[in-house]
């Protein structure tokens, strides 16, 4: 399971970055995006993996703690998945704007000369 | 019984917010409402701020926080593992500039900038809310939030206006900072599966207890968080986006971004210092050669582009990087009396360098279309003979008002920024100079390594470039005798100006008592046990309900 997850996190932030170094805004975005679930994996993942194990305490389910998930990393990739995803749209009404004043998708506004 | 007092703390984030949420709700119509209601959230900000400073201050004798360290914890959870709010004096300090530097950024754009698009006011509170929020947080995670929150606002704000530029420039900041947070979330994540806790005092007594196979993973992970720290604070390579995204921001919005790179010096400031101090055990001072190396290219990156920049917003960029290139610099010595000069520059810098945005504007307005370049060219051809003639002309013309106060004020700037006596720059630059060639404890005793003569000669040389840049411009813009127009200046544009740069005076003049906050400053930021156990030992407020149980 370590090496799957860690082959899936490899994988969406390779692409992720390198989507970001693409010309087109459009290929930006999608790189940020894609960049941000790699980067809410690995969150998840210092949480450590475990399966089958509750992060909140129930009566009579367990004795001990250690049989308990860690529940922050949870919450803490709900504020990062809450956040990237307004910055996502966020930098969407940018690109429009972008499109629309320089009449091109190109991240320097301009195509290059070729 | 003097509870209230403790609530202080958490004012110079709920107040924007709340304030600011509340001039969503007015909608786009009631401009003087809103106006009204942003420069009185403002206005008790700084009051806030500065009550926060004199109470900090005060510590043992007689303020309400003992051991200058004020510690609010949010919903009444205890330190690791609620969040919690702490103000030392460093944070006082940065909340009352940042609120001075707001206050003035904001009575300026009240001119006529905050009319030039919609949602100035509450972005402006906003940006404000998160920036105070990052300096008073004492949690990594929560860090990482107000960052976003300033950030988010910032967003907004630097395309305040709209435009070509700005939007490019903008979108191209926005890019810069969304994988700046990404880098940010990836060394908190690694720093909570090491130590397996986020709060910033607990973090300083984990780290010298990690083991050995980990202690590599938590140093990949500050170094990552310190990437992200880097480049907001702008250090090379990590600045290229700073000068087309200030310079074409509107100007009360760039002075207000003065303060932006200065949370990414914080952050470093703070976090390296706590994770990385004497006490860290093998891991003391780790990264410092990055800090020092990294910050005197800035350095040097920076006075080559105070050098080659020919337009004010520019010039003024370039200043902030250089500011910045020698507080990392600075900072890397992880030595008190180093950073105690080092935060006196910080505020004379990041003071002057707002200023210097604002008046680049009353500047620009001086000029005549097309008279900037004419002498420009006139100065690369070296057509002496051209300017000389018609400065016969000029001999008894009495200088507008107007002109007197931005030559003033120019000079001021100058001064400050290049570090020049007698005013508080230069003693910022002197009292870090000093301290660094002179280490504490060994008085003539071991000589000064080649690191130290390097910050010296370059922070020397990058005054140099300062001075012959900013009197190039200063003699083009005043002295040439231009055809120019007689500037139309209103006091809400003036004022601002003129108060920012008469508190680098003050600081020039009330050098003792500031030297001394800010030694004591150091002292508490490089012993950060101190900082650890006040947050850690900081009591619950008991239950009211609780005798009843």
């Amino acid at each position: 399971m370590e090496l799957i997850l860690a082959l899936g996190i490899g994988a969406l932030t390779s692409c992720g970055v390198w989507l970001l170094l693409r010309p087109r805004t459009y290929q930006v975005v999608l790189g940020l995006s894609i960049l941000s679930y790699g980067v809410n994996l690995f969150i998840f993942a210092m949480g450590r993996i475990s399966i089958d194990q509750a992060p909140i305490k129930e009566a009579g389910r367990f004795a001990s703690l250690l049989q308990y998930d860690d529940p922050l990393p949870q919450a803490l990739v709900l504020t990062a998945i809450v956040i990237s995803f307004a910055m996502t749209a966020l930098f969407l009404v940018v690109l429009l704007a972008s499109r629309g004043l320089s009449g091109t998708d190109h991240v320097d506004g301009k195509e290059p000369d070729a | 019984m003097n509870s209230w007092i403790d609530h202080l703390i958490v004012v110079p984030i709920a107040l924007p917010m709340v304030v600011g949420g509340l001039m969503l709700l007015l909608g786009d119509r009631r401009r003087t409402l809103k106006v009204s209601l942003n420069i009185l959230s403002t206005l008790c900000l700084l009051g806030v701020a500065i009550a926060i400073l004199l109470m900090v201050d005060a510590g043992d004798s007689g303020g309400p926080w003992p051991g200058s360290l004020a510690v609010y914890l949010v919903s009444n959870w205890s330190a690791p593992y609620g969040i919690s709010l702490v103000a030392d004096r460093l944070t006082a300090l940065m909340l009352v500039l940042a609120s001075l530097l707001g206050l003035c950024s904001l009575i300026y754009a009240t001119a006529r900038w905050d009319k030039a698009g919609v949602h100035f006011h509450p972005l402006f509170q906003f940006l404000l809310m998160g920036v105070n929020g990052a300096f008073l947080t004492g949690d990594v995670f929560n860090l990482f939030v107000f960052f976003e929150i300033l950030l988010a606002a910032s967003y907004g704000l630097v395309m305040h206006g709209s435009g070509w530029p700005r939007v490019k420039a903008g979108m191209h900041y926005i890019v810069i900072n969304l994988l700046a947070s990404s880098m940010f979330l990836i060394g908190v994540a690694l720093i909570y599966g090491v130590t397996g806790t986020l709060n910033m005092a607990d973090l300083a007594r984990k780290v010298p207890l990690v083991a050995g196979e980990d202690r590599a993973l938590l140093e990949a992970g500050a170094a990552i968080l310190a990437v992200a720290f880097l480049a907001k604070s702008a250090m090379w390579p990590l600045n290229f986006w700073l000068p087309p995204a200030y310079s074409s921001a509107s100007p009360p919005v760039a002075a207000i971004f003065a303060i932006l790179s200065k949370v990414g010096v914080y952050a470093v400031l703070r976090i390296w210092l706590l994770l990385f101090g004497e006490a860290a055990a093998s891991s003391a001072g780790f990264g410092s050669q990055w800090l020092l190396y990294g910050g005197l290219i800035t350095l040097g990156i920076g006075s080559v582009g105070l050098l080659a920049s020919q337009e004010l917003p520019r010039l003024a960029s370039f200043s902030l990087i250089v500011s910045s290139g020698t507080l990392l610099a600075a900072i890397s010595f992880g030595q008190p009396s180093v950073t105690s000069g080092a935060l006196l520059y910080m505020v004379s810098s990041t003071l002057a360098v707002g200023a210097f945005f604002l008046l680049a504007e009353l500047i620009d307005r001086t000029q005549v279309f097309g008279a900037n370049v004419l002498a420009l060219t006139m100065e690369a051809f070296q057509a002496e003979g051209a300017i000389e003639d018609t400065e016969s002309d000029e001999v008894g013309v009495i200088i507008p008002m107007a002109m007197a106060f931005l030559g003033l004020a120019f000079i001021t700037c100058a001064l400050v920024i290049a570090g020049l006596p007698p005013l508080s720059g230069f003693f910022g630059k002197f009292a870090l100079l000093s301290a660094a060639i002179n280490p504490e404890g060994t008085p003539g005793g071991e000589p000064p390594g080649p690191h130290v003569w390097a910050l010296v000669t370059l922070v020397i040389l990058s005054g140099l470039a300062a001075l012959i840049a900013l009197s190039r411009v200063g003699i083009r813009v005043f002295w040439a005798p231009a055809e120019r127009a007689a500037p139309r200046l209103r006091l809400i544009e003036v004022g601002p100006i003129a108060v920012m740069l008469g508190v680098c005076v003050l600081l020039a003049i009330g050098m003792g008592p500031a030297m001394q906050y800010l030694d004591k400053t150091a002292a508490a930021l490089h012993a950060p046990q101190g900082y650890s156990h006040g947050v850690l030992t900081q009591p619950r407020v008991p239950s009211p309900t609780a005798g009843e149980q």
